[in-house]
């Protein structure tokens, strides 16, 4: 397939016209969406073995950025190290900057971190609960329900997810009652609810129908009015119908970072092409 | 005969046959050994259980009648208290293991768990007696369930650990990636996930101790009368039948026979109560 099909797929969104291109990150060309999340100079070890080298990538506010790349490049890595879920495995080791809103997430409390930063999975995995138990778990252990009813943070939350009209007449039903499309929306909704400012998804449609992943993709277009989304994807053409910047990952380090359009059209790397055009991957 | 019926044919074919009954005839062996158990339990001890064994003490030899409720009460608390330590200290110690511990002490826990697993039930016992009995100067229902406790431990921890670890690694993400520090996600998400796993290991293990003789003979003792306090021997039913089947009476043959039943179905009864309790709520995708 050629890279202009899959870009006449693109829904018209607002793109930076400023690059965001790893490479002159300290631009000082005034950018119209400041800067939400920034990794600076990311190495990230299992063990002894070195899954991501010197990665710098700024994540643009209120826009979506894809990481794409072949299996084992580190895309997912990368992303787990965002909210510091990585940090859950044994034996692992991360340095360099990660920041969010300027301050470095790695000084400060991972749990008031991963409030903040939200994520979803590749798999969907509701908790072994009702819908609603699962949607009010985040604000329960979180603190965020003092003088705030339970209903209204779940009806919203649902809404925000596009799953309110499916979901309203089972509420108290468990969790697994759902379709496999309908339960990663309840583990977007899950995460919405308690507000974070950016969203993380690891490849959240691999596990889904076509038709489950454009309800997911139409969501993420909508969330962005709220939330920087971050979303890495196996996908090539789910990169160019939902990102405004795509990020190219290959042995753990970062190829190149450019608007999606450009990633796809005119990629400056020749590593970039090659996968695009589909020489390997 | 079929033109492919070769000699080899029929010998894989004998083979096969040879092989399908005696499986067969094992697994028969198997299954009716226990209903022989339960129909033999059932047959005598159903013409012997009354209310007066629930209502009455045990008379002495030669005097038809009497009960076993001192034992049926005795054991009941033995048992509890043997939970009470043994539960608490076992589910800990699996989630110790399932979560937190570092490889080569958890290597070195789980190994102990299972030697102490296989010790047997009457070392245990001396073991009981002196540290406990031998100490305090008495037998006490507190030693009996404190022996049965050190059987309760391995088989809950090791039972906790087992579901724990089977709860997928996704579903602890989940709970993390929304701000839950480890100790909420374990409490409200990873052990009511499995929940169901853990109550049926306890309550196996519940079961276990509940028909174990050899550590209360010499903790608990024994006694013909009511205990009037922990702190005193005290009656159980698996020691009553053991003293009652082995005595050259004819009624205590009787009453050692409606003991074992109505051990039997108190375990069934507090199984199928814990079950139905366990039950409730939704449960792991399979």
């Amino acid at each position: 397939m050629s890279t202009s099909q899959q870009i006449s797929s693109t829904r018209p969104t607002s793109v930076p016209p400023q690059s965001t291109n790893h490479a002159m990150p300290e631009s000082p060309n005034p950018q119209p969406n400041p800067v939400k999340m920034r990794a600076k100079n990311v190495n990230f070890f299992y063990g002894s073995f070195q899954a991501l080298h010197d990665i710098s990538l700024d994540f643009a506010t209120n826009k979506v950025t894809a990481m794409i790349g072949p299996s084992g490049c580190g895309k997912s890595t990368f992303l787990r190290n965002l909210n510091r879920i990585n940090e859950t495995l044994h034996d692992t080791r991360l340095e360099g900057e990660i920041t969010l809103d300027d301050e470095n997430i790695l000084d400060q409390d991972v749990t008031a971190v991963r409030r903040r930063i939200g994520m979803v999975f590749q798999r969907p995995n509701p908790f072994p609960k009702s819908i609603f138990d699962n949607i009010i778990y985040g604000p329960k252990i979180n603190g965020m329900l003092k003088g705030r009813n339970a209903a209204e943070i779940v009806e919203r939350s649902l809404r925000r997810a596009a799953l309110w009209d499916e979901a309203k007449d089972k509420l108290h039903e468990s969790a697994y009652a759902l379709s496999g499309g309908q339960q990663q929306r309840l583990c977007i909704a899950r995460a919405l609810a308690v507000d974070p400012e950016v969203l993380l998804l690891d490849e959240p449609c691999s596990a889904l129908d076509p038709i489950a992943t454009a309800k997911i993709e139409d969501l993420l277009i909508a969330l962005k009015e709220t939330c920087t989304i971050v979303i890495v994807t196996h996908n090539m053409q789910q990169a160019a119908r939902v990102a405004d910047t795509t990020g190219f990952f290959l042995l753990g380090r970062l190829i190149e970072h450019d608007r999606t359009e450009v990633i796809f059209k005119n990629p400056s790397r020749k590593e970039t092409e090659d996968y695009i055009t589909g020489r390997f991957g | 005969m079929r033109p492919t019926m070769t000699p080899r044919n029929r010998w894989r074919n004998s083979v096969n046959n040879v092989m399908l009954t005696l499986t067969g005839v094992c697994a028969a062996v198997s299954v009716s050994s226990l209903f022989l158990i339960l129909g033999y339990l059932l047959f005598n001890g159903g013409k012997s259980v009354d209310l007066n064994f629930f209502t009455k003490l045990p008379l002495s030899p030669g005097q038809v009648g009497g009960g076993m409720a001192n034992a049926i009460v005795g054991s009941t608390t033995i048992v509890l208290l043997a939970s009470l330590i043994g539960l608490p200290v076992g589910f800990l110690s699996g989630v110790y293991l399932a979560e937190f511990s570092p490889k080569s002490f958890g290597f070195l826990i789980r190994y102990t768990a299972d030697l102490l697993n296989g010790v047997p039930s009457i070392v245990i016992g001396i073991f009981a007696w002196s540290l406990i009995v031998h100490n305090m100067h008495h037998f006490s229902a507190i030693a009996g369930g404190f022996a049965l406790s050190l059987m309760l431990i391995p088989i809950t921890a090791r039972g906790t650990e087992q579901f724990l670890l089977e709860v997928p690694r996704t579903m602890r993400e989940g709970a993390l990636a929304l701000g839950a520090p480890m100790w909420v996600t374990i409490a409200t998400v990873i052990v009511p996930a499995a929940r169901k796993g853990i109550m049926t290991s306890m309550i196996l293990g519940v079961a276990r101790i509940s028909g174990e003789t050899a550590p209360l003979l010499f903790t608990a003792l024994g006694n013909e009368y009511w205990a009037t306090s922990l702190n005193e021997p005290t009656a159980s039913l698996p020691v009553m039948i053991f003293t009652h089947a082995t005595a050259p009476y004819e009624d205590w043959h009787r009453q050692a026979w409606a003991a074992g039943l109505v051990l039997l179905g108190l375990v069934f009864v507090a199984n199928i109560l814990a079950r139905t309790i366990v039950s409730r709520g939704a449960s792991l995708p399979k």
